[in-house]
C-alpha cells in the first residue's frame, strides 16, 4: 500500500478568465480508495479530466506519472489504455441501446467486419456479475433506475481492465441503498486489486470507504489525509474545504405559524399515455405560506411527476383531481400559466431540463422572466446584466463574469445558476426537486440559508429531497411518497429518518 | 510592434467569426486578379447584390430555422410556386402590384404554418413534411404555369424590385454621374455605426466586460468604415443602390434586431439550445415553431417575387435548388445543426460568399459542373473550420 500508482506533479490548467488548478499536485497509492474533495469549482473534476486526457497533453503544465513512467495522453482512449478509465459527473450511457452493447461499444469484439454478438452478451455477463448486477444484459438502459446505470457504467469500465478507476460524484443521484451497494463494490473490486478515485460531496461517504483523502480549494491542494491515521473526521474535511469552521449544517429557523393555504391538491391522479401507466394516485396535500414541506420517497416514488403535473404538466399527463392556488381553482395547460400563478420549479435534472448549456449566466438567469425586462418586447440588455450580476453576488455563484457560458461551469455553480433563474421569477411558491444535488458543505448551508430567508419573507416551498437528514433539517412538515402514492404526513416532531424509511418502502 | 500583436491575436480570438469575412474577401480578390478588375466593377457588384438576393432573404429565415433544431426543405418550390401566383395576379386577374405583394406574402405564411403544424402538433420531423411540400409546390408549380408555360409580368414597379434602383436627386451640377442618395445613405450608415459601436464599448467598460483595447477598437471602426465607403462608392458610380438591396438590408435588419434584441428572439435561441429547459422556463415551444415556419415561409414568398421580377416573368422551373442554397449560407454563414447557435448577418455573409463563386466562375466562363463542385468543396471547408474552432476552446 505503499508504492505510488500515480503521481500528478505541479499541475496547472487555464481556462479563459479561469485558473481552474495551480500548482496540483496528487498521489494515489497502489490499491488504495482515495477520495478528492473540495468546494464547487475547486478543480475536482478538472483534475481528473486532466488525467484522463479529456484536456490532452499540451494544454496543461505539469508531468502525469501512472505506473512510474511519465505519460502524455492525447485523448481518452490513450488513458484506457493504460488502464485509467473514468466515469464521469453526468452518466454517458446510451438510453436506447441494451446493457450489452453499452458496455462494449468502444471496443466491440470483432471477427474482420463482424461483430460477434454472442461472445459480447457472454462477457458482458461476466462483467454484470462483478458488478452484482442480476440481469439480463439485453435490458435496454433506459429501463434501468439510476442506481443500476451507474453499476453498469462501472461495468463497462471493469470491462476495458482497469487499474485504476475514476469516479466523479457517482452517488449524487442515488438513494441510500443503492449508494451502500456503490461503495461495496468499490470494497470489492480493491481486494481484487483495483485502485479508485472517488469524488463525493457527501463527506459521511467519504469516512466511511476512503484510505486517503486528498482536498482541493481553489484549483489548489490543500492536503492529503490519512484514514489509517484517524487523520480524516468531518469537521476537519470542512474545515480544508471551506477554509473556515461551520457549526450548523441547517441555519436557525424560527418556526412561526404557518399562514393561510397558497397550494392544495385534492385527490390528484395522473396518467401517462406515454409510458401507458397511472403515475400518482389520488394525492392529497396543502401547503401554507411561509412554510417548506418536505416530499421524501425513494428515486422513482413519482415526488418528480407530482411537480410536474403541477407545474403545467408539460408532461402531457392525464390528470383527474383538483388543483387549487390561492383558493382559485386552476387548470394548467402549460408551464407559463404555472409561472404567472406564482409557481416556480427547480428541476432535479439541471443539464438535461434546467439550464441552457451553450448560452451564458446572464441568458439563463433571465430566460423565465425576459418580459420583466424588456420594454414593447426589447430586452434591455444593461438590466440584465444588472441582474444576472446581483444574483452572482447573492448566490455567491463562482464565474469570471456572467458573460460565461454555463456548460463550462463547475456542476454545483451550474445549480446555483438554476436557482438564481427561479428566484428572478419571484414566486410565491418554489418547488426544489434535490436542490442541493452536487452541492458542497458551504453552499448547501448557503442554500438553506436562502430557503429560510425566503419563508420568512412569505414565500412557501415545496422541496423533494431523497437525503433525509436536509428533509429533516429544512421541513415544517413531511410527505412520504412511494408508488405514485402518499404513504405518510409527519409533522416534523414526529418524523424520523425510521420511520420516513418505513413509509416510503411500503406500497 | 504590440499593434501588430494585438492583431494576431484579436484575429485568433475571433477566427470563427472573422474567418467568414477574410474568406469573403479573399475570393473577391481572387476573382478580381483572375477577370482583371471585371468582378469588382461597378456593374458587376451591383449585379452580383441582385443576384444573391432572393437567396439572401431564404438564408435568413433558415438561419431560424436550423437554430430550432428542424429543416426547410419546402422554401425553393415554394418560391417558385408563389412567384408564379403573383404573375397570374399581375396578368390575368390584373390585380395591382400593392394588392399582390401583400397577398403573396401572407400565402407564404399560411404555406410555412401549414409545414409546421404536423412538426410542432404530433412531431413528425420537419425534414419529411418540408419534403412532401417539396413535391407538393413542384407539382402546384408545374401546374398553375402547365397552360402558359413562361409568364411574361410586364407590371413595371413589380420589375423594379429584381431590377431597379432607387431614385437619385434631380442633377443639380455637381457630381456627375454619381448617384448622390447612395453616397449620402453610405455616409449616414456609417456614422450610425461608430455611434453604436462606441455606446456599446462603454455601456460594456461599465460592467467591467472585456473589450477590445483601443487601438484595435479604431482599427476596427476604419476597417468597418472603409468597407462601407468603398462598396457604397463603387455601387454609386453606377446606378445605385437596387431596390433589391434596400429588401435585403431592411430584411436582415430586421430580423438581426427581433434575433439579438427581442424577447421572441431569445425564446428561439431557447428552444434551439435546449427544448426541455426552455418549455419549463414557460416557453411555448410549439408556438416558437409555428412563428419560425411562418417566418421562412413569408420570406419564401419574398424570395419568389424577387426572383420573378428580376426574370420579369414566372417560368415552371423557378426556385429549383434554391432551399439548397439557402442551407448551404446558413452552414457556411456559422449556423450549427445542433441547434442555438448561429447569426442572420452570418448567413448573409454565407449567401454572399455562396454567389461570388457563382458569379466569379460565370465571368471567368468556367463550367456549370466545376462550379458545384467548387461550392460543394467550399461548404465542407467551411463547415470543418467552423467545428474545429468551435471545439478548439475546450
Ligand atoms: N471548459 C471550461 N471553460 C472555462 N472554465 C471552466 C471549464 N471547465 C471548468 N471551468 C472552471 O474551472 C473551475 C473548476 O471546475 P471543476 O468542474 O473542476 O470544479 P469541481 O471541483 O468539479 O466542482 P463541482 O463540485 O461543482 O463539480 C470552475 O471555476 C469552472 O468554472
Ligand atoms: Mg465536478
Amino acid at each position: 500500500m505503499n508504492t505510488a500508482l500515480l503521481e500528478m506533479r505541479s499541475i496547472t490548467k487555464e481556462f479563459p478568465g479561469v485558473k481552474a488548478l495551480n500548482n496540483v499536485s496528487f498521489q494515489v497509492a497502489q490499491g488504495e480508495i482515495h477520495c478528492l474533495v473540495g468546494e464547487n469549482g475547486a478543480g475536482k473534476s478538472t483534475l481528473m479530466k486532466v488525467l484522463s486526457g479529456v484536456y490532452p497533453f499540451g494544454t496543461y503544465s505539469g508531468d502525469i506519472l501512472f505506473n512510474g513512467e511519465v505519460q502524455r495522453f492525447n485523448r481518452i482512449s490513450d488513458s484506457e489504455k493504460t488502464g485509467i478509465a473514468i466515469i464521469y459527473q453526468e452518466l454517458a450511457l446510451f438510453p436506447e441501446l441494451s446493457i450489452y452493447e453499452n458496455i462494449y461499444i468502444g471496443h466491440l469484439q470483432d471477427k474482420g467486419f463482424l461483430v460477434d454478438w454472442n461472445e459480447v452478451i457472454r462477457k458482458s455477463g461476466e462483467m454484470l456479475k462483478k458488478v452484482r448486477l442480476n440481469i439480463n444484459p439485453a435490458t435496454k438502459v433506459k429501463d434501468l433506475g439510476v442506481g443500476k446505470q451507474q453499476l453498469v457504467e462501472i461495468a463497462k469500465a471493469l470491462s476495458k481492465d482497469v487499474k485504476l478507476l475514476i469516479l466523479d460524484e457517482p452517488t449524487a443521484a442515488l438513494n441510500e441503498d443503492d449508494s451502500e451497494n456503490l461503495l461495496n463494490l468499490l470494497r470489492d473490486l480493491k481486494h481484487h486489486g483495483v485502485t479508485s478515485i472517488m469524488i463525493s460531496h457527501k463527506l459521511k461517504e467519504v469516512i466511511s470507504i476512503a484510505d486517503t483523502v486528498t482536498v482541493l480549494r481553489d484549483g489548489q491542494t490543500i492536503c492529503t489525509l490519512d484514514a489509517h491515521k484517524g487523520e480524516v473526521s468531518e469537521q476537519v474535511l470542512i474545515k480544508n474545504m471551506v477554509g473556515r469552521e461551520i457549526d450548523h449544517i441547517y441555519p436557525e429557523r424560527e418556526r412561526k405559524q404557518p399562514g393561510e393555504v397558497v397550494l392544495e391538491v385534492k385527490n390528484w391522479s395522473a396518467y401517462d399515455p406515454a409510458l401507458g401507466r397511472t403515475v400518482l394516485k389520488n394525492v392529497n396535500f396543502q401547503l401554507r405560506k411561509g412554510e417548506i414541506i418536505g416530499f421524501a420517497g425513494l428515486m422513482g416514488s413519482g415526488r418528480t411527476e407530482l411537480a410536474r403535473s403541477i407545474f403545467g404538466n408539460s408532461l402531457g399527463y392525464r390528470i383527474e383531481g383538483e388543483l387549487f392556488i390561492k383558493g382559485q381553482r386552476q387548470h394548467f395547460t402549460h408551464p407559463h400559466e404555472a409561472i404567472e400563478a406564482g409557481i416556480a420549479y427547480v428541476t432535479e435534472d439541471r443539464k438535461g431540463n434546467g439550464l441552457i448549456l451553450i448560452q451564458d449566466v446572464k441568458q439563463n438567469i433571465s430566460i423565465a422572466n425576459l418580459t420583466e425586462l424588456a420594454e414593447h418586447w426589447v430586452v434591455n440588455d444593461n438590466a440584465e446584466i444588472k441582474v444576472a450580476t446581483e444574483y452572482k453576488t447573492s448566490l455567491n455563484i463562482k464565474t469570471p463574469t456572467v458573460e460565461q457560458k454555463v456548460g463550462n461551469l463547475s456542476g454545483g455553480n451550474q445549480q446555483k445558476v438554476s436557482l438564481g433563474k427561479w428566484l428572478f421569477v419571484k414566486p410565491d411558491i418554489l418547488i426544489l426537486d434535490e436542490p442541493t444535488r452536487g452541492i458542497d458543505v458551504g453552499a448547501k448551508y448557503e442554500i438553506y440559508t436562502i430557503m429560510t430567508r425566503l419563508v420568512a419573507q412569505g414565500m412557501s416551498i415545496i422541496m423533494i429531497s431523497s437525503e433525509l437528514p436536509e428533509v429533516l433539517g429544512m421541513s415544517d412538515k413531511v410527505y412520504i411518497v412511494s408508488g405514485g402514492k402518499i404513504t405518510g404526513e409527519l409533522p416534523i416532531e414526529e418524523a424520523t429518518q425510521e420511520k420516513i424509511m418505513q413509509l416510503a418502502t411500503n406500497y | 510592434m504590440t499593434f501588430f500583436k494585438n492583431i494576431s491575436k484579436v484575429l485568433q480570438q475571433n477566427i470563427r467569426e472573422y474567418g467568414m469575412y477574410i474568406a469573403l474577401v479573399l475570393i473577391m480578390v481572387i476573382f478580381s486578379v483572375m477577370t482583371k478588375g471585371v468582378f469588382m466593377s461597378a456593374r458587376n457588384i451591383s449585379n452580383l447584390v441582385n443576384q444573391m438576393g432572393y437567396i439572401g432573404v431564404l438564408a435568413v429565415g433558415m438561419t431560424l430555422i436550423i437554430v430550432i433544431r428542424h429543416i426547410d426543405l419546402s422554401v425553393g418550390f415554394l418560391a417558385g410556386f408563389l412567384g408564379a401566383v403573383a404573375a397570374i395576379a399581375l396578368k390575368y386577374w390584373g390585380l395591382p402590384v400593392y394588392v399582390v405583394i401583400p397577398m403573396v406574402l401572407v400565402l407564404g405564411i399560411i404555406a410555412g404554418l401549414i409545414t409546421a403544424f404536423p412538426v410542432a402538433r404530433l412531431g413528425v420531423p420537419a425534414f419529411v413534411t418540408s419534403l412532401a411540400g417539396w413535391l407538393i409546390y413542384r407539382g402546384l408549380l408545374q401546374l398553375v404555369t402547365a397552360g402558359t408555360g413562361t409568364i411574361i409580368i410586364e407590371d413595371k414597379a413589380f420589375n423594379a424590385l429584381g431590377n431597379g434602383f432607387i431614385p437619385d436627386f434631380p442633377d443639380m451640377g455637381f457630381l456627375p454621374g454619381i448617384h448622390k442618395v447612395t453616397l449620402l445613405l453610405g455616409l449616414i450608415a456609417i456614422v450610425l455605426f461608430v455611434i453604436s459601436a462606441i455606446n456599446d464599448r462603454r455601456n460594456k467598460q461599465a460592467y467591467n466586460f472585456e473589450v477590445l483595447s483601443m487601438d484595435m477598437f479604431v482599427l476596427q471602426l476604419v476597417v468597418v468604415s472603409a468597407v462601407i465607403a468603398y462598396i457604397t462608392w463603387i455601387l454609386s458610380g453606377y446606378n445605385g443602390i437596387s431596390w433589391t438591396l434596400v429588401i435585403v438590408l431592411l430584411v436582415v435588419g430586421v430580423y438581426d434586431f427581433i434575433a439579438s434584441r427581442t424577447v421572441l428572439g431569445r425564446h428561439i435561441y431557447a428552444v434551439g439550445g435546449n427544448p426541455d429547459a426552455a418549455e419549463l422556463s414557460g416557453i411555448n415551444v410549439k408556438n416558437i415553431v409555428f412563428v419560425v415556419f411562418g417566418s421562412m415561409g413569408m420570406l419564401s414568398a419574398l424570395s419568389g417575387i424577387l426572383f420573378a421580377a428580376r426574370l420579369q416573368s414566372a417560368t415552371t422551373t423557378a426556385g429549383t435548388l434554391f432551399e439548397l442554397d439557402a442551407i448551404a449560407a446558413a452552414y457556411v454563414g456559422g449556423v450549427s445543426a445542433a441547434g442555438g447557435v448561429g447569426k442572420v448577418t452570418g448567413s448573409i455573409i454565407g449567401a454572399l460568399v455562396m454567389m461570388s463563386l457563382v458569379n466569379g466562375m460565370n465571368l471567368l466562363g468556367s463550367d456549370i459542373s466545376l462550379q458545384y463542385i467548387i461550392r460543394g468543396i467550399v461548404l465542407v471547408v467551411a463547415v470543418v473550420f467552423d467545428v474545429m474552432t468551435r471545439t478548439r476552446g475546450k
